[in-house]
């Protein structure tokens, strides 16, 4: 383990591991835009990587070894041996180099910053090792979120006839204009979408509604008031909401099947707060233990009711709380699926989960599919993006949903 | 002079407001018992009747009426013809009558022995229907002016019919079948076993993603907060969505993941991710650790946000590698949340129906507990052993949430 600590083997270790990284990621990423092939060459990512982190560490002069590994990445592929191996035209390949040495010359230097060529500190190393670490951990959370959306995006761009013949190729043939947007234009048209987006809008909206107007007095007996059994309660409250929505949605199918609730929006807007006032109750409790009781005893000192109280006093200060309590509980009701896929069977009622789940047959092209996928993505994203600072109150103090 | 003292009982104060205080919390209580403890209990109670997805319905008599004969001029015979049948195949319906409003215009002549005519109201007392058995009540009508004046539709006035079935649902019958059919055999093991995996894998995996994502973002630079929010993205989206997205992405035939692998010569030919043994299960743990890793790495970052700095310089003075900093300082003061979000996203990888449900429909070895009871109650239309199923996930739950509030009195921590 020890001779790792000596400049002149970690220095390559880790140029090999960086420059393999970058190689794939490159392969990958111009795979996916040209749609000619790509593939990482391990016994170029080898020489080269091995080479340019024993470069840095041997010679200061960056530009001595930034020409260097300049000429070796543009030269490498024309002999079929660079890290990235291609058959794709001349500039895509250029590029490839070009894109290739300067994610490994750059972040290398910065990886192997402060490591000697000969034996280094404990300290030294593990510096080098963790900053190998974070710039690999940026890279690989980066790709493995954006593909599977990218992939989502595209796909939707596409005609199925293009995508059998080359599942790698998502260049956009931009000179159809709006004609890339068919799969929307036929979703909203043939397949009702645009109704589908209005019944998960306001179902989400009723819900939120509902919910804070069931959890806000909820909470604050839980937070405030001394009664008996308010520990049991909120234990209670966090037991309920551990339970599986399957369990309770098979008995909610029978009873709504028997009383005629089934395939109705409304049975939808009646069963989504309930599944969702727990969480709610369970947040807002948390926010009102923390805001200041003084407040509250000078509003009830000076002949306001506990009602009073709540509305004037409590409410306004927790408005933070409730804008993300909001935004969580709508993100549930927004992305729900069980139940809507149990409940409702006519696609006039559907709502826009449930109407992405009916695009998943044979007949349906699948640029349907994920052009439906995007349109339900897109709201909550917008939304997500917008309120992002309380959205991620939202989720840490709801924590445990899933 | 007397002293105070506190005061023993509960006074009037401290009574109005408990009363205020479950005053508030009836609206919640009540809606929380109609549509999670009283569906619970019925799951216990359907797990132990024979319930199949048909009975949902009840058997009824279905009745149809029809005038026979021509009804042209004056005088003209026909006749009112009223069928009857059991919509069931197994199930009697006793005590079947019929009631009808004989229309304007037509005359009844000599009825059925087991109608009664008052007025012009119809009543007939069918007695009991056998399983899938039908038959049919006429009554000989002549037609007078009034009816070629103004013939009637029959449906207008539609004829009543009732009868009592036994509602499975209700009655006092109770089997152990369902239990006894879905902890038959060794699918039920099977089932067991993979969900403890996908459970127990899809927990750690997505923790330990979490951990090294908040590690790297727990230090400030540029495009943090971009960086933050686009690592939420797989948990913000809808299921419904990203988990497609994947079936497309993996497809065998046409997936952009398979082309990939085939063209890089990792793979010779293409994976049928989805539909192979082992490796659907690795894929859908896989998928789980992918959309729940953001929410690991909020807690863990928010905790990490709040650490104490000045810690971290005094083991840098005394020497500490980074990695040493990080196994004795920062894992310690991670433990507790560790822990706890560690019991409660095994809970809810345990409860995750979703994204298998869409992934594979739970076949290909991924079936686990939630997916089985989808499967048991639709699939096999046995709502029953659905239910049964039900009650394990439920006995499970309650094993699990023992020992998390065991935990949580210990650690205080969400």
């Amino acid at each position: 383990m020890k001779a790792v600590r000596f400049g002149y083997v970690a220095g390559p270790v880790i140029g090999v591991l960086w420059t393999f990284t970058v190689a794939v990621v490159v392969c990958v990423a111009m795979s996916f835009l040209t749609g000619a092939g790509f593939r990482p060459g391990a016994s170029g990512a080898l020489v080269y990587g091995a080479a340019l982190g024993a470069g840095i560490l041997a010679l200061a002069n960056l530009w001595t070894v930034g020409v260097a590994a300049l000429a070796a990445a543009l030269v490498a592929p024309w002999l079929g041996l660079g890290p990235v191996v291609s058959e794709a035209g001349r500039v895509a390949v250029v590029v490839a180099a070009v894109i290739l040495w300067a994610a490994t010359l750059f972040p290398l230097r910065r990886m192997l910053a402060g490591h000697p060529w000969g034996r280094a500190t404990r300290h030294e190393f593990e510096a080098s090792v963790i900053r190998f670490l974070t710039g690999f951990g940026y890279v690989f959370f980066t790709v493995i979120v954006v593909i599977p959306f990218y992939v989502m995006v595209m796909t939707s761009l596409k005609n199925q006839s293009q995508l059998v013949q080359n599942p790698l190729d998502f260049s956009l043939d931009l000179s159809q204009g709006w004609g890339l947007f068919r799969s929307y234009v036929e979703l909203f048209a043939q397949f009702n979408f645009g109704s589908y987006l209005w019944t998960s809008f306001y179902v989400s909206v009723l819900t939120v509604l509902i919910t804070l107007l069931f959890s806000i007095p909820g909470a604050y007996a839980v937070a405030r008031l001394r009664f008996r059994g308010a520990a049991a309660f909120s234990r209670s409250i966090l037991l309920i909401y551990m339970v599986p929505m399957i369990v309770l949605a098979l008995p909610i199918y029978i009873a709504f099947s028997m009383t005629g609730l089934r395939n109705t929006v409304f049975g939808i807007v009646i069963i989504y707060p309930v599944t969702t006032i727990p969480v709610a109750l369970y947040m807002l409790q948390g926010y009102f233990r923390g805001l200041p009781a003084e407040v509250e005893e000078a509003g009830l000192m000076d002949g306001l009711t506990r009602l009073g109280v709540i509305w004037k006093i409590t409410l306004p200060l927790s408005l933070p709380a409730l804008a993300s309590v909001s935004l969580y509980v709508f993100m549930i009701a927004w992305n729900e699926f069980l139940l809507a896929f149990m409940l409702l069977d006519d696609p006039s009622k559907f709502t826009l989960t449930r109407g992405v789940a009916m695009l998943n047959s044979s007949e349906i092209p699948r640029q349907h599919l994920m052009a439906g996928s995007v349109i339900a993505t897109v709201p909550i994203m917008a939304l997500f993006l917008g309120l992002e600072r309380f959205m991620t109150r939202g989720l840490t103090a709801g924590s445990v949903k899933g | 002079m007397t002293t105070a003292v506190p005061p023993k009982r509960r006074g009037p104060l401290a009574k109005r407001e408990a009363r205020l205080a479950w005053g508030l919390l009836a609206p919640t209580i009540i809606a929380v018992a109609l549509v999670v403890v009283l569906p619970l209990l019925s799951v216990f109670w359907i797990s132990f009747k024979p319930v199949g997805l048909a009975d949902l319905r009840p058997p009824q008599a279905v009745l149809r009426e029809a005038l026979r004969g021509d009804a042209e001029a004056v005088g003209d015979e026909a006749e009112l013809q009223y069928r009857y049948r059991n919509s069931s195949r197994d199930v009697a319906i006793s005590g079947v009558r019929i009631s009808d409003e004989i229309p304007a215009g037509l005359e009844a002549g000599e009825i059925d022995p087991r109608c009664t005519l008052e007025g012009r109201q119809l009543s007939c007392d069918l007695g009991d229907l056998e399983p899938g058995g039908r038959g049919a009540v006429e009554i000989p009508v002549t037609v007078a002016q009034g009816y070629l004046d103004a013939p009637v539709d029959l449906d207008a006035v539609p004829a009543g019919v009732s009868g009592s079935a036994p509602n499975i649902l209700t009655n006092a019958e109770f089997t152990l079948e369902n239990f006894a059919r879905i902890f038959d055999g060794d699918e039920f093991w099977g089932v067991i076993g993979v969900t403890f995996f996908y459970t127990f894998f899809g927990t750690v995996g997505a923790l330990v993603m979490g951990l090294f994502a908040a590690m790297l973002l727990n230090q400030s630079f540029r495009g943090q907060g971009i960086l933050r929010g686009l690592y939420l993205f797989p948990y913000v989206a809808p299921v419904i969505a990203v988990a497609f997205t994947w079936i497309i992405l993996f497809d065998p035939y046409s997936g952009s993941a398979n082309a990939l692998l085939i063209q890089m010569g990792v793979s010779e030919s293409a994976i049928n991710f989805f539909g192979q043994r082992p490796l659907a299960l690795i894929m859908v743990t896989v998928f789980e650790i992918w959309r729940y890793f953001p929410l690991s790495f909020l807690f863990i970052l928010a905790r990490m946000q709040s650490m104490d700095g000045d810690m971290y310089e005094a083991a840098d003075m005394d020497g500490a590698s980074p990695f040493q900093q990080f196994w004795y300082l920062s894992l310690p003061q991670l433990l507790g949340i560790l822990s706890v979000l560690f019991l409660l996203r095994f809970i809810w990888t345990f409860n995750k129906f979703d994204d298998i449900f869409l992934l594979t429909g739970g076949n290909a070895g991924t079936r686990v507990l939630t997916v089985n009871v989808y499967e048991q109650a639709f699939a096999v239309s046995n709502i029953g052993a659905g239910a049964a199923v039900a009650v394990v996930i439920f006995c499970c739950l309650l094993v699990f949430s023992a020992f998390f509030f065991r935990f949580m009195s210990r650690e205080e921590g969400l």
